[in-house]
């Protein structure tokens, strides 16, 4: 009988690290010809569309620039939470709180000078999904409630304080629809580019790609952090301040998250609504995973999914393939990644038994 | 007057509340039966998604609701079996693996439904269940009438409460479930195939999931709607450490969740002026109540979240 066993295997080489992910892509884009196929999609126009609809014209190339920065800010906060193995999958909700802080702040400024508006409005919503993310980074450290289950449930919590503002104070008046009024002009995001919706929050997602490459590499917090997620105990003995070192993780992960969710607002929809995210939060887990919880893989990782998502909207025009096709293949691509990480530590060796 | 009215309403709220109950009761179960064999099954809200869309797709083309019971519980069963192959044969990481199976088995419930219906103003809809009279049960003063007017589901649920806790504590597979879910090791040493029997309960914990997730689209409701489930399986995950990992308890979690469901569908009726929102909150604040209280006195299963290899025994 021939049986497969898993054997740890030696350490790749550096290299290995970039392949991965661009395997595992290759991988799931060919596994994604399953659903294409059953939904009757010619196969090769479905591929084409796919990738024109995301980079074919200027506007579609701008779009996807444009959808890529939630994704980049929701992976990057899942990335750097994960890599302290503080397990936040409540990116939904923290983007939720930032979009609903930016939301009073943005109807409501209308008399500030114009130059004070979105810094005091990008503070608060960094704030207010930092906040929110410390509750259950409070409640692992201290109660040691497990931090999936609780910032799992805060997402639900958070989608229910929304709704009762947007059905009670924050409802836009003489609108039975739950939505709040728009936001003054001086609190959207600037336009960067004419014929797009290019906007500013796209440099600021770029740029906290730098700054947390910059904490995870060079201060002494992201030293820290990356060892509280290597052996917690081990960096208790170490003299490291655990509970402080994950609830400043906690902070800065729901911070980035909470910009999102300014983002969104201020970029996109320049009001609220119930449905402001389409579950930007939990694709954030998507694209931290298949970028390694290494900031630049967050980058490339949410450009990719990005690439997905507006590219299926065209191919669904085209060949009348559903656009969820996109939500398919993200839950595919976590699943191969997944797959091919436990074959960068192991190796299957078959064996003959007797 | 008032008395009549009073009475009626404590009856409907005792079948709200089983009503509200049925599908947590299913998902938790079918949670307890995989984490007492040591995996914690994130997939539960797709596999929920998934039960509740094929449920409902199978009893609209086949016209025979069994059927869609029937299908929605084998797709549990089939991901319950993925979720097997990624967590328990590859080892691979609980948390990130389950979370996967929710976020493909979800995508792909959407991709099916929208093939299938396309995007019609008015979703379609089926013949649901209809509720079942139990003779003389019913007749009980007060609490009669609404505990024994249910679907056939609703029963079958509370049935599979003590089945489970004589399968989990009165059966020799119970104990080789539950020694696999402590101690893998010993399990292994006596003779027992750990992998397969965590593979049996991610099947079988599959399937009571994707049927939890068909009761609320051919009983609780007639249409498919994509936030049908609505986190209820995050609810599930938390009700089985409210229990403590045990059947009852966990159901009885269930009962205080479907109770605040049914309670505020019921003031709603009534015009109450308090946002609906603001209970629909309640719910899961209560649930992080209910786990700072229990993490204090935890009875995880000793290997839960833990692969096992055999190379790495005691590693």
């Amino acid at each position: 009988m021939i049986r497969f066993k898993i054997e740890k295997r030696k350490p790749l080489p550096g290299w290995a690290k970039i392949v991965i992910p661009i395997a595992a892509i290759m991988v799931t884009l060919i596994l994604s010809a399953i659903p294409i196929l059953i939904a009757g999609g010619h196969l090769w126009k479905s591929y084409f569309y796919l990738f024109y609809g995301a980079l074919g014209t200027r506007f579609n190339l701008l779009e996807t620039f444009v959808k890529a920065s939630p994704l980049l800010m929701t992976g990057l906060a899942v990335a750097f939470a994960f890599r302290a193995k503080f397990w936040n999958i409540g990116a939904e909700g923290q983007l939720l709180a930032g979009a609903l802080v930016a939301t009073v702040l943005g109807v409501s400024m209308g008399g500030f000078p114009h130059a004070l508006v979105l810094p005091i409005i990008i503070i608060a919503g960094f704030l207010a999904g930092g906040i929110w993310a410390s509750i259950p980074a409070i409640l692992k450290t201290k109660l040691k409630v497990d931090d999936v289950v609780s910032t799992l449930l805060l997402n639900y919590v958070m989608i229910h304080i929304m709704g009762a503002l947007l059905f009670g104070p924050l409802q836009q008046p003489g609108s039975s629809w739950p939505r709040s009024s728009a936001i003054v002009e001086a609190a959207c995001y600037p336009i960067l580019m004419t014929r797009s919706r290019f906007h500013m929050g796209i440099l600021i997602a770029l740029l906290a790609v730098f700054v947390i490459w910059f904490i995870n590499k060079k201060t002494t917090f992201g030293y820290q952090s990356k060892a509280v997620g290597v052996n917690v105990r081990a960096a208790h003995f170490g003299g490291i301040n655990t509970t402080s070192v994950i609830l400043w993780t906690a902070l800065i992960s729901g911070g980035l998250a909470g910009l999102a969710g300014v983002g969104e607002l201020c970029a996109i929809q320049y009001r609220l609504i119930m449905d402001i995210s389409p579950g930007y939060g939990y694709s954030g887990i998507v694209i931290a995973m298949l970028g390694n919880l290494h900031p630049v893989g967050v980058l490339f990782s949410s450009l990719f999914f990005s690439v997905i998502i507006v590219g299926a909207q065209t191919m669904s025009r085209m060949t009348g393939v559903p656009t969820y096709i996109a939500e398919v293949i993200q839950g595919m691509a976590l699943m191969v990644m997944l797959i091919f990480l436990l074959f960068t530590e192991y190796k299957l060796r078959m064996v003959r038994k007797s | 007057m008032s008395e009549i009215l009073d009475i009626a309403f404590v009856s409907g709220l005792i079948g709200a509340t089983m009503r509200m109950a049925t599908p947590l009761i299913f998902a938790t179960l079918g949670e307890i039966l995989a984490e007492r064999s040591g995996v914690l099954n994130l997939g539960i809200e797709g596999i929920m998604l998934m039960g509740a869309m094929t449920g409902f797709l199978v009893t609209f083309s086949s016209g025979s609701i069994w059927s869609g019971v029937l299908a929605a519980a084998v797709v549990g069963m089939i991901l319950g079996l993925l979720m097997a192959f990624l967590a328990v044969n590859l080892g691979l990481s609980q948390h990130v693996s389950g979370l996967g199976i929710t976020l493909f088995a979800a995508g792909l419930a959407m991709f099916i439904y929208r093939l299938h219906f396309g995007s019609p103003t008015v979703p379609p809809i089926i013949q649901p269940f209809k509720q079942i009279t139990l003779p003389v049960l019913s007749e009980i003063p007060v609490i009669g009438p609404g505990l024994f007017t249910q679907y056939s589901l609703t029963y079958i649920a509370w049935l599979l409460v003590p089945v489970m806790s004589i399968l989990l504590y009165k059966t020799k597979l119970g104990l080789k479930i539950r020694t696999v879910g402590e101690n893998p090791v010993v399990a292994d040493t006596v003779g027992v195939n750990v992998a397969l029997t965590r593979t049996l309960c991610l099947v079988i914990g599959g399937a009571l999931m994707g049927v939890g997730g068909a009761f609320l689209t051919l009983a609780h409701q007639n249409m498919f709607l994509i936030e049908v489930i609505g986190g209820r399986g995050w609810v599930a995950i938390a009700m089985v450490i409210f229990g403590n990992w045990d059947p009852v308890k966990g159901t009885i979690g269930t009962l205080i969740f479907g109770f605040l469901d049914g309670l505020q569908l019921r003031l709603q009726g009534v015009g109450i002026a308090i946002p609906f929102h603001v209970f629909l909150m309640i719910p899961y604040l209560l649930t992080i109540v209910a786990l700072i209280s229990v993490s204090r006195r935890a009875a995880v299963p000793a290997a839960l979240l833990k692969a096992y290899r055999r190379e790495e025994k005691g590693g």
